[in-house]
């Protein structure tokens, strides 16, 4: 089968997935205990009040009608408005989603750059000291409350010798570059705005590590499982009697060969940064989805964390997906089925 | 067995950790040297001392005598959400590999949806629309954690459900659920029984950043996610009011850890 029937397939076979992400999501925003009218218009809200809200917001109606109009009102994007900003949540939505999914990309970029080197001399030097010294802190990244990591990061790096900034995407006095993509170091880099790239960048040191330090942990876990196995293949003998280099073999022979588990985990991995942001850009007051998450749980405000919930979702099944497709590019042995 | 387990110094280390966590938890009011919740605000804010080992907090609580306590709040919800979510994944995965057919689409379908989120945000969106509390954010995990027991069952189900010992005891007649209860399931439990003894610590883990988000354990509550979040608005004064609760969540998750993969090797050596 080709390539491209293959993508497609994959992407009929999310469908239903996506299908049920609502389902589940309706479920849980119609447990909301107590009347969402009577929750909006507070205590001194008239009998009459609330019903003509109830029925404006068609609470009224029968379960799969209201699901109906949820669903007619997501595929068009529409997550319904949020009680506190007075916004449309899709609105909000996009204007927190750059800075949530910069930060992301940004903690994975330090996950594969530390990860899987320190898998590798981890697997490459086994039970020697430099492979307990990785494994020792990688459990304890594994273990890490990332949370905790962030607020002791800033008591020494800002409170206690004040090198790097306590919080937020870019410096007060700098203003932020023209928003092309809405992430600050990829806007500044193409309009050429080297202030802004530096001041984004340094922004993004001390929450970027946080949210990496659990990932790198797993990474590494991973790596090192994989190429222990890899290692003790014969064609990795071979390569070494050929008189190949060490690192041309890890690197170039070994790496390639496993890639494949440890891009398995690249996935939930992903998932896992994302589903961290929550607590780490409430640390470093970073204002992305999960700031906005976590402020709209303290205000009731329940559009906005379904909105949160259903991009996340979505974004993590797409990622999946995407490394599905990555695999039959890395392994051409497998056949598209 | 036990050689096994003393052989490794970190799964050692692991079981102290463990070890001296349940008998804080059970000898807390003894442990403790404050009322974990008892004010006093001319002792606010003291740096550890004999008096106040791990210091005091923004209202002169005895910041060791909450953590000790709130080793109960942890281990209680580590060992409430895996006993809660473990048999109901377990059974629905022995159900799902034994049955196959319409039945296991169903629920595998099911777990596909629920795994499709990462975890603490289907937590977080659960619990936020029960309200915030301990008792939600349990419920909320427990709702978030069956369908990883389910896959590990499953799939350890349709390994040996058409094993021999199991077609004779299908020969001899007995009825599908005796076999899948009586047989089955007691020789496919393993693997997933590992799971959910590494899953105490990340549970405890993810009870206590649900927390720190304020949705779980509302404040004067010792639990630990809640103290560092409230730690936040004293850290130029009072490194020591976020430091301590956090390590409190770091060795408890890595022991639970180190134990739980020590177990792994010991009881399935294959997996190293």
């Amino acid at each position: 089968m080709g390539a491209i029937r293959f993508i497609v397939k994959r992407l009929i076979l999310m469908l239903p997935i996506l299908l049920g992400i609502t389902i589940l999501t309706f479920f849980i925003s119609n447990t909301i205990p107590g009347d969402p009218a009577r929750l909006i218009l507070g205590p001194k809200a008239t009998p009459e009040g609330i019903e003509r809200l109830r029925e404006e917001m068609g609470l009224n109606d029968p379960i799969y009608v209201q699901y109906g109009k949820y669903m007619y009102g997501l595929v068009q994007g529409d997550f319904g408005k949020s009680t506190y900003s007075q916004q449309a949540v899709s609105e909000d939505l996009k204007r927190y989603f750059p800075a949530t999914f910069e930060l992301t990309l940004f903690s994975m970029f330090l996950t594969v750059l530390i990860g899987i080197p320190f898998g590798i001399i981890s697997a490459n030097k086994k039970d020697k000291i430099p492979d307990q010294i990785t494994r020792f802190m990688a459990l304890t990244g594994v273990a890490m409350p990332a949370f905790w990591l962030g607020i002791i990061l800033l008591l020494f790096f800002y409170l206690k010798i004040g090198i790097l900034p306590g919080g937020g995407r870019i410096d007060s006095w700098v203003s932020p570059p023209e928003a092309i993509t809405g992430m600050y170091t990829i806007d500044s880099l193409l309009t050429g705005n080297w202030e802004a790239l530096k001041s984004s960048l340094i922004h993004l040191i001390l929450p970027g590590f946080t949210q990496a330090a659990v990932t790198i942990g797993m990474i590494t876990r991973m790596t090192r499982s994989s190429m222990l196995e890899v290692l003790r293949s014969d064609y990795i003998r071979t390569a070494y009697a050929k008189g190949g280099s060490e690192n041309r073999v890890l690197y170039g022979h070994a790496l390639q060969n496993g890639m494949m588990p440890i891009l398995t985990l690249m996935g939930m991995t992903f998932g896992h940064a994302l589903g961290g942001s929550v607590l780490v850009e409430s640390v470093f007051s970073w204002p992305g989805l999960g700031r906005y998450a976590v402020n709209a749980i303290n205000y009731l405000d329940f559009p906005a964390v379904m909105g949160v919930t259903i991009l996340i979702a979505v974004l993590f099944i797409t990622v999946n997906l995407i490394i599905d497709i990555l695999y039959h590019v890395i392994d051409p042995r497998l056949k598209y089925e | 067995m036990f050689r096994r387990l003393v052989s490794s110094p970190l799964t050692v280390f692991g079981f102290l950790v463990v070890f001296i966590l349940v008998i804080t938890a059970l000898f807390a009011p003894l442990i403790a040297t404050h009322s974990p919740t008892e004010v006093n605000i001319v002792n606010k804010l003291q740096p550890p001392s004999q008096e106040h080992i791990f210091g005091t907090d923004e209202v002169g609580r005895d910041i060791f005598s909450r953590i000790v306590h709130g080793t109960r709040i942890s281990l209680k919800i580590g060992f409430l959400v895996v006993i809660l979510s473990f048999p109901v994944g377990t059974i629905l995965g022995a159900i799902a590999g034994y049955f196959g057919g319409i039945v296991d689409q169903f629920i595998m379908r099911t777990t596909d949806i629920f795994l499709s989120f990462p975890g603490i945000i289907l937590a977080m969106s659960i619990a936020a629309a029960l309200g915030p509390s301990i008792e939600n954010v349990l419920l909320a995990l427990v709702i978030v954690w069956w369908p990883w027991y389910t896959r590990i069952v499953r799939s350890s189900v349709l390994a040996i459900k058409n094993a021999e010992f199991i077609e004779s005891a299908r020969a001899l007649g007995a009825n599908p659920f005796r076999i899948l209860f009586k047989e089955i399931l007691p020789n496919s439990i393993a693997p997933a029984s590992i799971q959910a003894s590494l899953d105490f610590g990340f549970v405890i883990l993810a009870a206590a950043g649900l927390s720190f988000i304020g949705l779980g354990a509302q404040p004067p509550s010792p639990e630990w996610g809640a103290m560092l979040s409230s730690s936040r608005e004293i850290l130029r004064e009072a490194w020591w009011a976020a430091t301590f609760p956090g390590l409190a969540i770091l060795f408890t998750v890595l022991g639970f850890n180190l134990l739980g993969d020590g177990l792994r090797d010991i009881l399935d050596p294959k997996q190293r």
